[in-house]
């Protein structure tokens, strides 16, 4: 398939890998971030780490978004689910998240109307077709979903739709990243940084991290091909001494991002002053919410919401996880308690969540792999 | 920070303030409950391989069904139906007949030997490109007999009918149904017809059950593979599951695609004619219906205690299934097929095999995909065609489009 499988080629891949193996300077270890689930997802699905020396480790980031939801937020939109006359809708993704009373597929074998959809255009065509319903959108994801769900609420806006809604929790990149950095117990030598996301915010925003933390940041695209150029970039910086940002998806990504898109959100969407992220508790500035000027449109001011705050399970050590500190197999309840039929922490339940992505794909001993694939 | 216990922060030590004026409203039961059950587990060290054993124990345990109410997830042939039927009904009905779980059962009555199976429809839409709910309901069930190594006979059928339901589909669903029967040489001999309220069913769902006659010498079977068997594809895969994706309208995409419905009993003779000369030649066919390939190779890798590796890059995928996949971030080797089978035959008879199934109409994009070692048991592999290798596990629910 034409401008996919150009950056699936083995030979090529080969050929990286062993320019990578010899930029590692023998005895020391490597530690990069990738902050993008979508990346943690490809890295598994490719099998990608069989191409990289045992001296590199990759961290798998906050970036995937429904591993970042706390339990509380998913009790909340099931609360407005369970209103009368009301139909919650949510990506995919969403669905199996686990809040303190179940996920919304728990929800909906009990009677509450959720549907999936695909976009939150989609939600609004079912406003549409349900004149007599209130449909609710359960907005999740970065910069990268954000502006889909900011034209949708112009939209309804333009069109005078009277039964739609938004439930807004859009999270923003760079304070997750800054929270990482800003973090005692964590040693890295670079990031792999979001491609999606920074279609929409660009790559100036990382400047700070080159700067003032001196780690490089590579932009990187979702192919094997591109996540392991990006690596080979990263090395090169950290061999010439170099931290700077440096934009591997070039074919996509500009430099100054998508002003258009960053106007609409900021037309509909500003900053709230904190957020709960899961396993990552409250970080300031970090998430988006409807402004007061679309507030028909906000289902939080419509509906009445708990504010459910849920404590995780101890044991549960998505937090660590979600900031490298353990790698998904070291956590506790990896694999037992936390599966992803049952997932206890989010981690589990998105195939971009580091251990839904190790337990699905790579749950195995390297060594016995090699032997049964020769 | 307020007297919050147990978020992130105070564990953490991240950056972020705490803010939070609300309190914890409380635990998640059920999450402190599965942590409590399975607690011994997690004593002791915790080397790597260490955890994947622990790991490997705790998924050969016996089934439990958790969730208080039936999900989408126990009917999307991944491992939630898997522990539901284990679980629930071989619990319940358990005789030496049903415990195999094969796709039909093996009975021998008054000296002949006999293949039974059943299975209920209820796709939507109710056509589609290539085919609907009648095709699909006489396909399946020849497959399922057939697949037993039985030769398809006599089929029923149930159907369950909405109120308001136009005669006019239900008429073209039983032209469709016995136009398919007539094509593999069944006879719809008996059935029955209840029909619900408005709202009580989506249109019209059609139950069929079928018997077989099991004229050849040979017992085929998901625990019969052995390290050195091959494992082959009779054609392209997925093309089922993506027409009705797409069908349902839900997506925007077009995409010239039909579904693969078709009855295999003619490619099973086909098969057998050519492989039956050695004691060891076919050991198993299973119809990759609900769950797809993948689904497939689990439970023979599970049922045989072997590892079946796969090789990406053999696996037909047509352009456009796999276009549609790479959009909807979801993986060819999940999605249903209708009128495609997995083989697994002894390595020497992989050549005889193949020639077989190409010959035949239904078989002409027919592959050797892989091969069955002895370790690790009970895991599909798959060298990726980027030249990693990964494991192809069995899916927890339906595939669910990824949203960025």
């Amino acid at each position: 398939m034409r401008f996919v499988d150009e950056y699936r080629d083995a030979e090529k891949a080969r050929a990286l890998s062993a320019k990578i193996a010899s930029l590692c300077e023998p005895g020391r270890s490597y530690k990069f971030m990738e902050v993008c689930g979508g990346h943690t997802h490809t890295i598994y699905k490719h099998g990608l780490e069989d191409y990289l020396p045992e001296s590199i480790t990759l961290v798998h980031g906050p970036g995937c978004p429904v591993c970042v939801i706390p339990m509380g937020r998913v009790d909340d939109a099931i609360h407005i689910a369970e209103q009368p006359e009301v139909v919650m809708t949510s990506f995919g993704d969403m669905m199996r998240v686990p809040g303190g009373r179940g996920s919304f597929f728990d929800s909906m074998a009990q009677g509450a109307a959720i549907r999936m959809v695909y976009s939150p255009l989609d939600a609004l065509k079912v406003a549409r077709q349900n004149p007599d319903k209130h449909v609710v959108f359960m907005a999740i994801g970065f910069e990268t979903t954000a502006p889909s769900t900011a034209m949708t609420v112009l939209r309804a806006a333009a069109e005078g739709i009277g039964n739609f809604s938004v439930f807004c929790n859009h999270v923003t990149v760079i304070p997750a990243i800054k929270a990482i950095l800003d973090s005692p117990d964590l040693r890295l030598d670079g990031f792999i940084g979001p491609g999606h996301v920074s279609t929409i915010i660009g790559c100036r925003p990382y400047e700070f991290i080159a700067r003032d933390y001196g780690k490089p940041l590579v932009v990187a695209g979702f192919e094997p091909l591109d996540i392991l150029q990006s690596i080979y970039m990263l090395l090169v910086q950290l061999a010439e001494g170099r931290s700077e940002v440096e934009n591997q998806y070039a074919r996509v990504v500009p430099w100054a991002g998508n002003l258009k898109a960053l106007r609409v959100i900021s037309e509909v969407m500003e900053l709230r002053p904190y957020f709960e992220w899961r396993g990552l508790g409250f970080i300031s500035h970090s998430a988006l919410k409807v402004r007061e000027k679309y507030a028909a449109f906000d289902a939080e001011q419509i509906f009445e919401i708990p504010g459910s705050r849920v404590a995780d399970p101890k044991a549960c050590q998505c937090g660590e996880v979600l900031k490298g500190v353990l790698k998904p197999w070291e956590c506790k309840v990896f694999g037992t308690a936390c599966t992803p039929e049952t997932p206890i922490g989010t981690c589990m339940v998105s195939s971009e969540g580091a251990c839904a992505a190790y337990y699905n794909f790579g749950r195995f001993s390297r060594e016995r792999v090699r032997e049964a694939t020769r | 920070m307020t007297g919050i216990e147990g978020t992130g922060t105070d564990r953490t030590g991240l950056g972020g303030t705490d803010l939070g004026g609300t309190s914890i409203g409380g635990t998640a039961d059920w999450a402190e409950a599965a942590v409590r059950e399975h607690a011994a587990e997690a004593e002791g060290p915790s080397r790597e391989e260490q955890v994947l054993e622990r790991i490997d124990r705790a998924r050969r345990r016996k089934a439990r069904v958790k969730e208080e109410h039936i999900t989408m997830a126990h009917g999307s042939g991944g491992k939630a139906t898997q522990t539901l039927v284990e679980a629930v009904f071989l619990e319940t009905f358990r005789n030496p007949l049903l415990e195999p779980l094969e796709d039909g059962a093996l009975l021998e009555v008054g000296g002949t030997r006999l293949a039974f199976t059943t299975d209920s429809y209820v796709v939507s839409p109710l056509f589609f490109p290539g085919g609907d709910i009648g095709d699909l309901a006489v396909n399946g069930t020849v497959n399922d007999l057939s697949v037993c190594g039985a030769r398809p006979l006599y089929l029923s059928a149930g159907f369950v009918l909405e109120e308001g339901f136009p005669v006019e589909g239900l008429r073209r669903i039983t032209a469709s149904m016995a136009s398919a029967a007539s094509a593999a040489g069944v006879l719809i001999v008996t059935g029955d017809t209840k029909v619900v309220q408005k709202g009580k069913a989506d249109g019209c769902y059609v139950n069929t059950a079928g018997v077989g006659l099991l004229d050849r010498p040979i017992r085929l079977g998901v625990a019969s593979a052995r390290p050195g068997d091959a494992v082959l594809v009779s054609g392209p895969i997925g093309e089922h599951g993506v027409t009705i994706m797409l069908a349902r309208g839900e997506l925007d995409i077009e995409a010239d695609l039909t579904s693969d419905t078709a009855a295999l009993n003619g490619l099973v003779a086909a098969l057998l004619d050519a492989c039956s000369s050695g004691a060891d030649g076919v050991r198993c066919l299973r119809d990759a219906t609900r769950g797809g390939v993948a689904t497939i190779l689990n439970e023979i890798a599970r049922a045989s205690g072997v590892a079946v590796v796969v090789d990406e890059e053999a696996i037909p995928v047509r352009p456009g299934v796999r276009g549609a996949c790479e959009l909807l971030g979801i993986d060819p080797l999940y999605v249903a097929c209708e009128g495609r089978m997995v083989v697994v035959v002894d390595g020497a008879a992989a050549g005889t095999a193949l020639a077989a199934l190409r010959a035949h109409p239904l078989g002409e994009g027919a592959a050797l995909i892989g091969h069955v070692k002895d370790d690790p048991p009970g895991l599909v592999l798959l060298k990726t065609a980027f030249g990693g290798t990964r494991i192809v596990d069995l899916l927890v629910g339906d595939p669910l489009p990824r949203i960025c």
